[in-house]
């Protein structure tokens, strides 16, 4: 059960809430004890077809002819749908709050860039059927060099994967191949440092494999629109992105959902919607496409490979005074969601700790694998593992107890961090010395007397002077910003002395103002 | 398509349908009965959503053809409520938050029963196994494995 | 085409079918066939059934068992006479599965499956099969080495000599997650004695070539000896003779070579 310590954080709760820190039983629970939760596959709609995709071989290939003649003939086949069909076929995910460029057809056209990607549905009477005619699909492939891995795809000379985007990396603000962090000078820090320790970091694709499968079910509906069971978990983005993809108002389409058979963010790609709508438009039927399971595994979109290279200067005593990363996010083939993977991961760097010095380098790369996307603090918890791999080692380099080490280099309140924002709440030392208590592990008095609450600010707030590296002035383009946005930041940091540490404020301040790691800071 | 007429209990209940060739006792049940409570989840039987009962032995219907049910007694999640009062099994489930995103539940619960209509007072272990063929990535083991004993010593929660 | 069912009340008129048709397949308990249709095998277009009692049929009264092709795993565990294949039925699958798959649809299964037929091989198991002109022995081996022609047959049951202690049969299966989970390998041995020495070895394993395969080398480093630590090391050190272990998603190729001498050693040690 959780348990709010009063001790540390006396004034965080009100313990007088009726619903707040209190037991209290799912609203879903009756229907999911007696099985009468409706989950998008429980309609049963009359004269309903059968969807399925004819999914590409290779991870890299030119298609050269596609013949779907024979398919055509095949019994119980009511519609093959080819590329040309879509009447939007280029579309990318995050294109709804105007991020990043179009870069993925619905069905692939000319190229296949991961294998797996779809090619031509299959519409049909029955499942059987439609397996039937995918077999009598002919693809005439030309295989491309693919490249598989994130820096081989930076290479000068390298396959390019995706043609929106030649140099294999996802463009920023039409200008910048990747994120980048700088705050002090990382060079000097580490050239302070009594030991220099740099260390290389991957992390595998995962995926989510949800117990209910990737799906809809899209149906004429009386008035003219369509009725569309999914299973999405973000119902009207994929509204918004089967209205842009097939081209017609938003109010075209009935969604309905939001009883998911497991998430955990691989069903937010809207990659069924589209094409069970398009099917049900040309057929006047209703039109169900359902991931099976070898389906869901192998091209359902993974929560995507990380591969991440830290170097890290740390003194004696056990304060770590620099902190380089360069880090590369696998986007797959596509962007889908990983331009924003990459800026999460930028933003958590380097992680809670103190540094005076921080370099950060964040690219995301497009290689011939299956496309990435949400998945449960994805961009943040790859860096996480290696920050946390990489502080045992520091631990172990200067002979301090783990735990002791991350309680001397965790950040404080009023300290700044590397994204020149002050450190509220930060809580950390607290953590650890519970779960050092918690795991009987031995902390020295003084670390267990150390308190975020204390020793912060000061001349931890302070901004160090950062070199500066020369660039085209960035503007971000309009067209990458929205209505809601603020005007960009005009305001430079001087080089030096830095600036006093910014008056705390006395209230807790949470919830004043957010920050979007996509738009900068907003407020509410 | 040829078709091939199918009687069998389901639920108690006697029913008369009329399969195509190859037809799974799921896809009968979901849609020529409409039963949805047993799910697909995989069709491989790797996962147990499609959980159900065939003369009080534990199958999995994805994997059953439905015509090899001929005569037997069907038994799923919606047949195992007590007229209006949820199964002893069902009521531990809410209880004890052994359900998320639920659909994983309907399978788990006829393992659950499964178990409990053969051994009424398992050990954990025997637990552990009954629901072993059951997957759940909502992360509830340890959940459903209190809210089966729970329901096993009659609602008397147990470590 | 769509699927036609067929079933059968003798073994004989199943098996015609079988050996006629190359698009039927037998259905046992259906968690190879099912599955196969369930994901779109559309080579399958007869499923064809037995009614005959013989394939459910457990002799185990005698020394030489005879197990019905048809019998599943929990029935297994339900006869104590099969005690020391029950570590072997329990292996497999998840009590669903246990209750439909049967003894002679494993012996069709490919890796990660299959578990029981290492069990079946490490037991010398003679497969009766019936095809068109007739039904034959046949030593499991053979069987497995021609298992893809052996779809055109009608397995009957398997028979073998009943291991003369608890002791001389040994099972073990490695797999990730417990109790339910594919195999990394399956490794079974049948050790007789004869005088205070091993006489007639058998080792088996799964997962370690693309049907299940003896370790022959193994065999030869146990043969005429006592179990001792020497002996044992020596078959340990054999154990990679012969494998070609592939990679799945459960473990790779080279993890398998690694650790398929250190489970040996601990199924021939007896450790836990």
């Amino acid at each position: 059960m959780l348990e709010l310590r009063k001790d540390i954080f006396a004034d965080e709760r009100d313990d007088n809430l009726k619903e707040i820190g209190k037991g209290t039983q799912r609203q879903d629970m009756l229907g999911h004890v007696t099985g009468t939760s409706t989950y998008f596959d429980d309609h049963k709609l009359q004269g309903m077809l059968h969807l399925k995709v004819v999914r590409s071989t290779h991870a890299h290939a030119r298609l050269r002819r596609i013949d779907t003649s024979e398919a055509e003939r095949s019994a119980g086949v009511r519609r093959i749908i080819r590329g040309s069909d879509v009447p939007r076929n280029l579309n990318t995910l995050l294109s709804l709050i105007n991020f990043g460029k179009d870069d993925e057809p619905s069905l692939a056209v000319d190229k296949v860039r991961y294998k797996g990607e779809p090619i031509v549905a299959i519409v049909a009477d029955s499942p059987r059927e439609a397996y039937e005619a995918m077999a009598k699909v002919r693809i005439d492939y030309e295989p491309l060099p693919a490249v598989l891995d994130v820096e081989d795809a930076l290479k000068p000379g390298a396959p390019v994967v995706n043609d929106t985007y030649p140099k294999n990396a996802f463009i920023y603000h039409d200008v910048y191949d990747h994120q980048k962090l700088r705050f002090g000078d990382v060079e000097r820090g580490l050239a302070a440092a009594d030991h220099v320790l740099e260390q290389r970091y991957q992390m595998s694709p995962i995926e989510h494999a949800p117990t209910e499968t990737n799906g809809s079910i899209a149906a004429p509906d009386t008035n003219g629109r369509y009725i569309v069971y999914t299973s999405t978990q973000a119902l009207f983005f994929s509204l918004d992105t089967c209205a842009k993809i097939l081209d017609v108002p938003s109010n075209t389409f009935h969604f309905i959902g939001g009883t998911v058979g497991g998430g955990f963010g691989g069903k937010v790609d809207t990659l069924t919607e589209p094409l069970s709508i398009l099917g049900a438009m040309l057929t006047g039927r209703p039109v169900r496409y359902l991931f099976g399971r070898e389906e869901e595994m192998q091209y359902g979109p993974p929560r995507g490979a990380e591969r991440i290279y830290i170097k890290d200067g740390v003194m004696r005593d056990g304060r770590i005074v620099a902190r380089k990363i360069r880090a590369y996010f696998d986007s797959g083939a596509y962007t889908r969601l990983s331009s924003y993977a990459a800026v999460k991961c930028a933003a958590h760097l380097p992680g809670p700790y103190t540094i005076p010095n921080v370099y950060g380098d964040v690219y995301c790369v497009f290689t011939n694998r299956t496309p990435a996307t949400a998945m449960r603090g994805f961009g943040v918890t790859a860096m996480d593992f290696a920050i946390e791999c990489q502080m045992d080692k520091l631990a172990h380099l200067v002979g301090m107890d783990p735990m002791e080490f991350r309680i001397l280099n965790a950040y404080r309140d009023g300290d700044m961090k590397a994204h020149r924002r002050e450190a509220k709440n930060t809580a950390l030392i607290e953590c650890v010395q519970v779960a050092a208590e918690k795991a009987k592990w031995p902390i020295r008095e003084e670390f267990k007397r150390a308190s975020s609450r204390k020793e912060g600010g000061g001349s931890r707030a302070a901004i160090p002077p950062t070199p500066r590296e020369s660039y085209a002035p960035a503007t971000a383009p309009s067209q990458q910003r929205t209505t809601y946005d603020r005007a960009p930041a005009t305001s430079r940091e001087p080089p030096s002395p830095p600036p006093p540490p910014p008056p705390r404020p006395l209230a807790p301040s949470h919830g004043a103002a957010r920050f979007s790691s996509v738009f900068g800071t907003r407020r509410r | 398509m040829a078709k091939t007429a199918l009687q069998f209990q389901h639920n108690g209940r006697d029913v008369a349908i009329f399969v195509d060739g190859g037809t799974n006792l799921l896809v009968a049940l979901r849609e020529l009965i409409g039963d949805m409570t047993p799910k697909f989840g995989c069709g491989q039987g790797g996962c147990g959503a499609c959980s159900i009962l065939i003369d009080g032995e534990l199958h999995l219907s994805c994997l059953t053809l439905a015509e090899t049910v001929a005569g037997r007694s069907v038994e799923t999640l919606d047949g195992i409520k007590e007229g209006p009062n949820l199964h002893p099994l069902q009521r531990a489930f809410a209880d004890n938050f052994a359900a998320q995103c639920g659909y994983c539940t309907p399978g788990m619960l006829m393992a659950a029963k499964a178990l409990l209509d053969r051994n009424p007072q398992p050990s954990r272990a025997a637990v552990v196994e009954a629901i072993s063929g059951n997957i759940c990535r909502c992360t509830g083991y340890e959940p459903i494995i209190n809210a089966v004993l729970a329901a096993a010593s009659g609602g008397r929660a147990r470590a | 085409m769509s699927v036609t069912v067929r079933t059968f009340t003798s073994t004989g008129e199943a098996a015609a079918v079988l050996s006629s048709d190359r698009s039927a397949r037998y259905l046992g308990g259906g968690t190879l066939v099912m599955r196969a249709l369930n994901e779109g095998d559309i080579s399958i277009s007869t499923i064809v059934r037995a009614s005959d009692h013989a394939l459910t049929r457990i002799d185990a009264t005698g020394s030489r068992i005879i197990i019905g092709a048809g019998v599943t795993f929990a029935r297994i565990l339900a006869e104590r006479d099969l005690g020391f294949l029950h570590a072997a039925a329990r292996s497999i699958g998840g009590p669903a599965v246990r209750n439909m798959g049967t003894v002679g649809g494993n012996l069709f299964a490919s890796i990660p499956y299959g578990d029981f037929t290492v069990a079946l091989l490490a037991l010398d198991a003679v497969v009766s099969v019936q095809g068109g002109l007739g039904s034959r022995d046949m030593p499991i081996e053979e069987f497995l080495q021609t298992r893809e022609r052996q779809t055109g047959t009608l397995v009957l049951s398997v028979s073998f000599q009943k291991p003369a202690s608890a002791d001389a049969f040994r099972y073990r299966k490695i797999a990730r997650i417990k109790p339910k989970g594919g195999a990394v390998i399956t490794l079974a041995a049948h050790l007789p004695v004869s005088s205070g020495r091993i006489a007639g070895a058998r080792i088996a394993l799964g997962s370690m070539a693309p049907t299940q395969i003896r370790a022959r080398a193994a065999e030869r480093a146990l043969e005429g000896r006592t179990l001792d630590a020497a002996t044992i090391s020596a078959a340990t050190a054999a154990a990679v003779e012969g494998i070609a272990p592939a990679d799945n998603a459960l473990a790779s190729g080279w993890y398998r070579r690694e650790v398929v001498g250190v489970h040996l050693r601990r199924l021939l040690s007896g450790q836990e």
